[in-house]
């Protein structure tokens, strides 16, 4: 047999075996296991806030550490800092590049970063005097569909080139680069202990990567079309994935598998977000329908929907304090709930 | 594309695929029991699930102020 045959096999065989030892420790399903669980409240959040001043499609939002500042990008050629207590807007950020799909904060709040069809993050420092771009990471062979800050110093992203990437932002240049999804990377979202980050991709897989040695640890299969969406569950030992084949899935790291599928038979619309309440027992889901839905984490059920934007909903947020959940439209606005 | 860099690709699905077939994998009553604890202890202090009362919201309806 041919050494290409032989590895073909090897590869089938390898994969029969996940199968198996994955069923092997599911000695029950989500569902039953949170019988005991008492309802969630059923949620009716009321508009608090309604922030105009983006004139076009808004692809992007993030919470600053702070609770109170955030980032939004449109294809407006412009990303807008606000203080959402006041409604107020602190700064806005021209775009070298109007392409625009992700935006993200520093933890420390000093640094904003974006980037877009132009397969370049670019980072800002808000705090000198007049903002200056501090550096364009570019390497990236496609769109740049994520990014995330760990420090000051360092930036991961994710692209339409298949890698996600992890950047030194002294050198400019990338550390690590993951190689292992066959589909335009759409989304990440870091580990909270931060040694780890999980990517989800156009190939339908979520996986689960080591920051430093650049390993892909873990491949979650279960969706059925592009993961737009990826969050970590609060306790860092589970994730949800948001995807255009209309379900939300619950992917336990420990078991190594679905736990379950957020999904009702009347929704025939991509998920394109997700945001998790702090306790993680609430999951706030953008739809292309231009509603948000709002679903019970343990149990499976849907327990409210925001309704309001006249467009499709693109990006959720829950700041670190979990006293509000913030939606982003293509109808060009934000809007703050709780 | 050369017959040996398909080989070198294929070497790699396995090599991946070795890895994760390795790993141990606790049992789901066992992950499912732990997040549910998990989600029930923070559950008073999720302020999106106990709700937020006017005078602690930071975001509660402003009054409207006018320059007279």
């Amino acid at each position: 047999m041919g050494e290409m045959e032989q590895m073909k096999k090897e590869a089938e065989a390898l994969k029969t075996q996940i199968e198996a030892a994955r069923k092997a420790v599911h000695d029950t399903d989500m569902a039953s296991a949170a019988s005991g669980v008492a309802p969630a409240p059923r949620v009716q959040l009321k508009t608090r806030r309604n922030l105009k001043g983006h004139l076009a499609k808004i692809y992007a939002m993030h919470w600053s550490t702070d609770n109170r500042l955030m980032v939004s990008a449109s294809q407006d050629g412009k990303l807008l800092i606000w203080d959402s207590h006041s409604g107020n807007k602190v700064n806005a950020v021209p775009l070298k590049s109007s392409w625009v799909m992700t935006c993200a904060y520093a933890p420390s709040g000093n640094l904003v970063a974006s980037g877009g069809l132009d397969n370049m993050c670019t980072v800002y420092n808000l705090k000198t005097p007049v903002i200056k771009t501090v550096k364009e990471l570019d390497a990236h062979t496609g769109y740049l569909s994520c990014a995330r800050f760990l420090s000051d110093t360092e930036v991961l992203t994710a692209s339409g080139d298949t890698t996600c990437a992890l950047w030194d932002l002294e050198t400019g240049k990338q550390k690590t680069v993951f190689l292992n999804h066959v589909g335009d990377c759409m989304c990440l979202s870091l580990s909270p202990d931060m040694n780890s980050f999980v990517s989800g991709a156009c190939d339908s897989l979520a996986k689960l990567w080591d920051i430093r040695d650049g390993q892909c640890k873990q491949t979650f299969l279960g969706h059925t079309s592009d993961i737009n969406a990826i969050s970590f569950y609060p306790g860092g030992n589970a994730i949800i994935t948001g995807s255009d084949d209309c379900t939300c899935k619950m992917y336990d790291l420990r078991a190594d598998q679905e736990l379950i599928t957020y999904q009702d038979a009347a929704l025939n619309s991509g998920v394109t977000s997700l945001a998790l309440s702090m306790s993680g027992r609430l999951i706030f889901a953008g739809y292309d329908d231009f509603n948000c839905n709002i679903w019970d984490s343990l149990k499976g059920e849907k327990v409210g929907v925001l309704s309001g934007h006249d467009n499709r909903v693109s990006c959720t947020g829950v700041p670190p304090d979990g006293m509000c959940v913030c939606t982003g439209s293509w109808d060009s606005f934000l809007k703050i709930w709780n | 594309m050369s017959g040996s860099s398909n080989i070198v690709a294929m070497k790699k699905i396995v090599q991946q695929l070795r890895f994760e077939a390795n790993i141990n994998r606790v049992k789901v009553s066992q992950a499912a029991a732990d997040l549910q604890q998990f989600c029930i202890q923070n559950a008073l202090q999720d302020p999106l699930l106990t709700g937020v009362s006017s005078s602690t919201n930071p975001f509660r309806t402003q009054k409207v102020c006018s320059f007279l």
